[in-house]
């Protein structure tokens, strides 16, 4: 497993997600309520792609006929058969124990703190070889520099 | 009072009273429990003694008391009504009281049967009268046949169409114990689920009452939604589809969440056709449950816990492992129910109970999942 | 565990769909369910009269419902369909062909796909002439728009049964031209689907070599219940889809249809397949007792299913446990069961993932291609 830098954190807003890849997956990035959290992009049912779906709420009733919505922005709906995830723990909400889609650490950084964990890499890897392990995904190297003032989603995968 | 099914469960697997006086056993070699048989209204005129002075002359003068109030789904003359040996020489299949209890009380031992009387009073579109020929069934099976054999237990004839009316008649008699469950017939005008049978759901499981819903239709609409078929065969063999429309209502219309005590019995509904019911109910409640919050748990837990089958009609092929993988795929052993459905004619002789219910769940079948069922029984 | 298609991710993946790299060389699909639909009604105008069309943007549709341009029974997504099937230029679901070869065809490797045109119902309009119209106008539109620029989709000939004449003749019309592969009758009529008033269309189509489609749906007028009444909700609504099906197949079983029509062979598409064994048996069972009923039957009701009757897969089946759905098939026969998508809906199924049980390389060709090339004579084309 290694942190892969995959998005800056304000590209994202809250009730908003985009999907990213990191060492060939697919994964999405959802933001609920200021916080980030990473599923794999892939329902357990059929493979869908859940970044398609829809962010809902939660429906409960206490009887029959009295409807309430809460959890706004916590969960999914896949965009096929409509399986709800709760979007922090990928547990789908009709049978949490068996059925839920692959979650991901996250952890955001700031673009100071990257920029000196990668001179310290780079200084341990010119020492012995090795480095802590704190790998830039592609998204980094192939498209634009770390910078200092912004902040970076990072997804253990 | 509520009446809990705790007690039930507990005495469950004991014989009770009555069984050890009975001799403790059925030709099954153990004792077993008919839920569902047949006694018949003979003729209008038995039930005239029932009726009050307005509807008595009224009954008179009109010429009621002359009319047949068979159910069209039963034609008493048709093959099915009655096995050619259960069949009466003359009058009605099931109305010759010495004919049951001979035959479906003695010739297989039981130690109790429940009577569902099948009636038209249900179908009939004036609500009063339609409670009022109820009530003076239910009059007349207790004092006809629940008097006359200890063995007997009857179900209350209700007017489906009216909550309000339905309600008095379970409240009437909700004291007389030997009365142990609530029928409805399984095709009438309104699904099951809907709120405004809501009051009968709360009566029945006020009084610990399961509500039985019975085959047969009031064909308030066409037996299918492609219309009407030709033949008796085909309404039939349609009567699947209906039943599983009720379950379903039943299910997504909140009855289990609003009434977490009930029980229903689907009584000659035949269950083989619910393992893919069950599947396909919750594949569709995965996406839909949105629309439905108040169900919180998948159709086949609810199925388990509130729903019961009697065991007549088996709609299996004589290949016993099919019927096995079927009882298997029910997912409990707590859902069958021991029936012969007398003098409907489901099998020969009294080849009434399948090799493949064997040993432990042969017991449930034959007489523990009644006794947990009907809380009653343990009077 | 099935054999799963590889898929190539693709890191600028967000707007575009996946592309499938087939990890064995396995023979193309045949899906028997992909619903095309016109950007609009305007599709249809240069398949129909002046009249008609004048009559289509005024009167529009009249079928046996409250809702003059809705469904009774509000669906769960918009448009019945996947939310990531909307085409990227604009239209519904299953409007736009580059999009659906793209998302569909091309990546889940089909190789024929049958249309099951569904809006309008056609085939259930009151008004029996202007439902004739529009089944003429869908079924020219098919080929048109739709077969003529895809050789890999085939069109169904859209028929109105209570119409008798008129589906006699335009399946006479269409049946000689081989891009038609079934007649597409609703499943949901004036009267069960075997009564004898609808025997001249099993004629037509048997004179015609054709296999009969029934898709799911179909508006009668007749209560959604199974016989029990007005049914609430979406749930309840989807489900009895399932007992119609059941329903038609009775009739068309125990009227005697296929015994008086050995070719005739029927399709049963979105209804499932996990009834099938269960109202065999049923079936059987008391047409024992009842059989003197009707002596036109010289077999058992379960013998005219396991011969005349097709089950396409979707919405596949998902029992508790996987060796339960085995159990299923095996109980209905490999012969018997056709794979199909549903694209777009909401409900698709995608052919790596549908089947979550073991098949073996016989049954799996069998069931995505075999059954279905067979019936719709797809390699004689």
């Amino acid at each position: 497993m290694s942190w892969h830098v995959v998005a800056r954190a304000d590209e994202i807003g809250p009730g908003q997600s985009k999907l990213v890849t990191a060492r060939g997956r697919e994964i999405g990035i959802f933001n609920v309520n200021g916080d980030y959290f990473a599923l794999a992009n892939k329902c357990p049912h059929e493979g869908a792609s859940l970044c398609k779906g829809r962010i809902i709420g939660l429906a409960e009733a206490d009887e029959p006929g009295q409807y309430r919505l809460s959890r706004q922005g916590e969960l999914l709906r896949c965009p096929w058969h409509g399986w709800e995830f709760d979007i922090r723990t990928g547990q789908s909400w009709c049978d949490p124990e068996n059925t839920r889609v692959r979650a991901y650490s996250t952890r955001v950084e700031s673009g100071e703190e990257l920029e000196q964990a990668a001179a310290e890499a780079k200084a341990e890897a010119t020492k012995d070889g090795k480095t802590d392990g704190k790998a830039k995904g592609p998204y980094v190297a192939e498209t634009f520099q770390v910078s200092v003032k912004d902040n970076y989603i990072l997804v253990e995968v | 009072m509520v009446e809990t099914r705790e007690r039930a469960q507990q005495t469950g697997q004991s014989a009770g009273p009555a069984e050890r006086t009975a001799g403790g056993g059925s030709i099954f070699g153990h004792p077993a429990i008919d839920c569902d048989l047949h006694p018949a209204v003979p003729s209008t005129q038995a039930l005239m003694p029932y009726f009050d002075d307005y509807w008595r002359e009224q009954f008179l003068s009109r010429g009621v008391d002359r009319l047949n109030f068979a159910m069209s789904s039963s034609p008493p003359n048709a093959p099915f009504s009655a096995r050619p040996d259960w069949r009466p020489k003359a009058g009605v299949p099931g109305s010759d009281f010495e004919m049951l209890k001979t035959q479906a009380l003695d010739g297989f031992g039981v130690t109790y049967a429940i009577a569902n009387v099948i009636h038209a009073a249900q179908a009939m579109h004036s609500e009063d009268m339609a409670a009022v020929f109820c009530r003076a069934v239910n009059d007349w099976l207790a004092k006809e046949w629940l008097d006359r054999d200890a063995r007997l237990r009857g179900s209350i004839l209700v007017p489906t169409e009216n909550a309000e009316l339905a309600v008095e008649e379970i409240e009437r008699r909700a004291g007389d114990r030997r009365f142990v469950q609530v029928l409805l017939p399984a095709m009438g005008e309104k699904p099951l689920g809907r709120r405004a049978h809501w009051p009968i759901y709360r009566a029945a499981e006020k009084y610990g009452l399961p509500i039985a819903v019975h085959a047969g239709s009031t064909y308030r609409h066409a037996p299918t939604s492609t219309g009407w078929p030709s033949y008796f065969l085909e309404d039939y063999v349609n009567q699947s589809g209906a039943f599983e429309s009720q379950l379903l209502s039943l299910i997504s219309e909140g009855v289990f969440a609003k009434f977490p005590d009930i029980r229903f019995v689907f009584s000659e509904s035949g269950f083989c056709w619910v393992p893919a019911f069950m599947w396909r109910a919750g594949k569709t409640w995965r996406g839909v449950r949105a629309e439905v919050p108040w169900v919180k748990t998948a159709p086949a837990n609810l199925i388990r816990e509130h729903v019961r089958f009697t065991l007549q009609p088996i709609d299996a092929p004589p290949d016993s492992d099919i019927l096995e993988q079927i009882v298997e795929q029910l997912g409990s052993d707590d859902m069958l129910m021991f029936s012969t459905d007398y003098p409907h004619w489901h099998f020969e002789g009294t080849d009434a109970l399948p090799r493949a219910l064997a040993g432990d769940l042969a017991r449930k079948v034959l007489h523990d999942n009644a006794m947990a069922t009907y809380t009653r029984l343990h009077d | 565990m099935t054999d799963v298609l590889d898929r190539v991710q693709d890191n600028s993946a967000q707007a575009a769909p996946r592309r499938a790299a087939p990890k064995a060389q396995r023979p193309g699909i045949v899906d028997c369910d992909i619903h095309p639909l016109a950007k609009s009604a305007a599709e249809f105008k240069p398949f129909m009269s002046a009249h008609w069309w004048e009559h289509m943007t005024t009167y529009g549709s009249g079928v046996r419902q409250a809702f003059a341009s809705t469904l009774a029974y509000p669906r769960m997504a918009p448009e019945v369909s996947r939310a990531d099937a909307w085409p990227p230029g604009g239209g519904p679901p299953g409007s736009d062909l580059d999009f659906m070869r793209a998302q569909h065809l091309d990546a889940n490797g089909i190789a024929h796909g049958v249309l099951i045109p569904l809006r309008m119902n056609a085939g259930n309009q009151r008004n029996l002439e202007f439902g004739a119209a529009l089944c003429r106008a869908i079924n020219e539109w098919q080929i048109e728009n739709w077969v003529v620029p895809e050789p890999r989709l085939h069109g169904s000939i859209q028929v109105s049964a209570d119409d008798i004449d008129f589906s006699v003749a335009e399946i006479r019309r269409c049946a000689q031209d081989r891009r038609y592969v079934q007649i597409l009758i609703p499943p949901r009529n004036s009267e069960p689907l075997g009564r004898k008033r609808y025997w001249p269309i099993f004629e037509a189509a048997v004179e015609a070599g054709l296999p009969i489609g029934m898709h799911v749906g179909g508006v009668s007028g007749f209560p959604a219940g199974a016989g029990t009444g007005a049914v609430s909700y979406y749930y309840e609504e989807h489900q009895s889809l399932v007992q119609a099906m059941q329903a038609v197949i009775v009739s068309m079983i125990l009227e005697g249809a296929f015994e008086a029509f050995p070719s005739l062979r029927l399709t049963c598409i979105e209804g499932g397949f996990g009834w099938a064994p269960s109202l065999g048996w049923r079936m059987d069972k008391h047409w024992k007792v009842f059989r003197s009923e009707v002596p036109h039957l010289k077999r058992a009701p379960s013998e005219y299913l396991r011969e005349h009757v097709y089950l396409t897969t979707q919405p596949v089946e998902e029992p508790e446990k996987p060796e339960d759905l085995a159990r299923l098939m095996e109980w209905i026969g490999y012969d018997r069961l056709m794979f199909s998508s549903d694209y777009p809906h909401w409900d698709f199924d995608d052919p790596a993932y549908a089947f979550k049980h073991r098949m073996t390389d016989e049954q799996k060709q069998k069931l995505f291609a075999g059954n279905a090339t067979r019936l719709f004579r797809l390699e004689a084309a």
